[in-house]
């Protein structure tokens, strides 16, 4: 008999478990972190809007034009006031959006919250014998 | 409508995306340098999602042309519906063009990779299911056993629907509202998404390679299927190694790297057939499609060594965030896909247009050799800046932001230069594609052809 038809679908079944897990328990925030607000909801959208991903990365995940962001909010000599200016402004890299004070608010409403979820890069990580990592919360 | 309008015109409209990629690629790459260019008209944040808009079109429109070509001749009979394909076609063909004119326009409103409206979206999901649904019903009760080929085929064609989907779960809150979530569920999509592009092109090498050399090993050895299985199972749980930096449940972390490092057997089994490898690809080296198939396969071995050392989370910890990933990602787009893509193209042209591919063999040879030169050249300018960039991220430097991509400049100027030469490579190969393309469409034999050629050539009652 062959194994392939079995296999296949023993691995989808698999795939199907893990992919509960991972939208579930898996990716579960600690529970003392902050919720987003309803401003870090807006400043997400308008995160998405302007594409700011195309240069700015969260996690080291997005372009390379510009820098992280992750945590620019809590990064001694940056935070609040230096966001505030370099969005009201622009840069000769980064484009003036011409952007409402209700927008950057609820931009800096969002790194804010995502400030908040994690480090990166993560100064704490202890790497393991066998090549792994393991983040401390 | 003519026979086989519709592959043709699939591969028509990915070539004069690989060319658009590439200009505009070249534009991104002087922004790198020059970040001020076009700043005002076309800046980067409009730029970037232009280029992967027309390199990803550039790749899923010859995956669908190849198959739409090779599966009627596999089936021998003919496609389910070819109203379906042409619904297919134009749904493609106009969502596309209403991509490219919002992003153009700075209407974003997706994420990184899908940029666009999410309602743009909608065409292309319809699009893949008509494509999925005219596949498996062409191949219904048609063949006893399926070749490993026709399998990759149908895993990457279901896995694009769900990953394609669940690209899209941030549209729901309870994944949206959570940045661990969300962001793992978007790279969980984007990474299997990948693994199931990847299954549709490893697919169409194989059955290109399946038929010139005629070995029926390749297609139906139990080889062959163990080693679709293991490419199986990384698109499933590979694809942690994106997200080793977020704070997620360990497990996640570990099963990517268990799984990541099963590629080892692959590399293995590079390495032990090396021999066998290059022999083959001297007994057919005068095939043109040989060629690009031996080429991807130096490719492949190069971008598993570095895809297995970013897959170890304590490495990954100093590449994630640089370079380096865009280096591997080049390198599988352009050094691995895109020359298999080429080689699909370029074997369904010589069935019809092999003495005009001929008369342009030289052109095509130096292209390849500027390309995969300059490719190199293009990857390691990636690496070294990614390395640079690792060690202003992982220690306590006082340089900003700026100064740190100052000092990366050199090593820019590199990529730029090395990314027109690509480019210059590329054209060179694809031309004469062009000319077979618009001897197809405008029905031209290839006779005429080289008379019109020849025309062009005598301007005034003088040959140029």
């Amino acid at each position: 008999m062959s194994l392939k038809k079995p296999v296949f679908f023993g691995l989808i079944l698999a795939f199907g478990v893990y992919t509960l897990f991972v939208y579930t328990s898996g990716t579960t925030e600690a529970p003392d972190r902050e919720l987003i607000s309803k401003a870090g909801e807006e400043g997400r959208l308008l995160y998405q809007k302007y594409n700011c991903t195309a240069c700015h990365q969260f996690y080291g995940m997005g372009g390379y034009l510009g820098p992280d962001l992750t945590n620019v909010m809590s990064t001694p000599g940056k935070g609040d006031l230096y966001v505030r200016a370099l969005l009201k402004v622009g840069t000769d890299v980064m484009p003036n959006y011409e952007l409402e004070d209700s927008e950057i608010d609820a931009l800096v409403a969002y790194l804010d919250y995502v400030d908040n979820t994690g480090k990166f890069p993560e100064p704490d990580a202890q790497r393991t014998w066998y090549g792994s990592i393991k983040i401390l919360d | 409508m003519k026979k086989d309008f519709i592959p043709h015109l699939f591969f028509g409209i990915a070539l004069i995306s690989l060319v658009s990629a590439m200009l505009i690629g070249s534009i991104a790459a002087l922004q790198y340098v020059y970040p001020s260019f076009l700043q005002e008209s076309m800046a980067f944040y409009k730029i970037r999602p232009l280029h992967v808009t027309f390199a990803v079109s550039w790749i899923v429109l010859a995956i669908f042309g190849g198959i739409y070509y090779y599966l009627p001749r596999i089936c021998q009979s003919s496609l389910h519906s070819n109203g379906i394909s042409r619904i297919h076609a134009v749904l493609f063909i106009a969502t596309g063009v209403a991509i490219v004119v919002s992003v153009a326009l700075g209407i974003f409103g997706g994420r990184e990779y899908m940029a666009f409206s999410p309602i743009l979206s909608i065409p292309v999901l319809v699009g893949w299911a008509l494509f999925g649904f005219n596949y498996f019903k062409t191949l219904y009760k048609k063949l006893e056993k399926w070749p490993v080929y026709l399998w990759m085929w149908a895993t990457g064609i279901v896995f694009m629907l769900f990953t394609f989907t669940e690209a899209h779960l941030w549209l729901i809150p309870y994944f949206r509202n959570n940045m661990v979530r969300d962001l793992t569920v978007q790279w969980k999509s984007y990474g299997a998404m990948v693994g199931s592009w990847n299954m549709l092109i490893y697919g169409t090498a194989i059955y290109l390679m399946h038929s010139i050399t005629k070995e029926d090993e390749m297609a139906y050895g139990a080889k062959s299927f163990s080693l679709y299985f293991l490419g199986f199972a990384a698109l499933l749980f590979g694809w942690g190694h994106h997200t080793y930096i977020i704070p997620v449940n360990p497990w996640i972390r570990t099963v990517a790297y268990v799984i990541s490092m099963s590629e080892l057997i692959i590399l293995g089994n590079i390495i032990w057939n090396w021999r066998k490898t290059v022999s083959s690809s001297l007994k057919y080296a005068d095939l043109l499609p040989a060629r690009f198939l031996f080429s991807a396969d130096l490719w492949v071995f190069l971008n598993l060594v570095l895809a297995l050392i970013l897959s170890v989370p304590a490495l990954n910890v100093f590449t994630h965030g640089t370079r380096i990933t865009v280096a591997h990602a080049m390198g599988t787009t352009i050094g691995i896909n895109s020359t298999i893509l080429l080689a699909s193209l370029f074997y369904v042209l010589a069935q019809k247009y092999s003495t005009l591919l001929e008369r342009h063999c030289k052109t095509i040879n130096r292209g390849i050799w500027v390309f995969h030169i300059a490719l190199f050249a293009f990857c390691t300018f990636l690496i070294l800046s990614g390395l640079e960039r690792s060690e202003w991220l992982n220690s306590e430097t006082t340089l900003s932001f700026r100064q740190m991509s100052m000092s990366l400049r050199p090593y820019l100027i590199g990529f730029l230069v090395s990314g027109l030469a690509i480019a210059a490579g590329i054209l060179m190969i694809v031309m004469p594609a062009f000319k077979c393309l618009h001897c197809f469409f405008t029905s031209k034999t290839e006779v005429e052809s080289k008379l019109s050629e020849d025309d062009a050539l005598y301007v005034d009652g003088i040959w140029k």
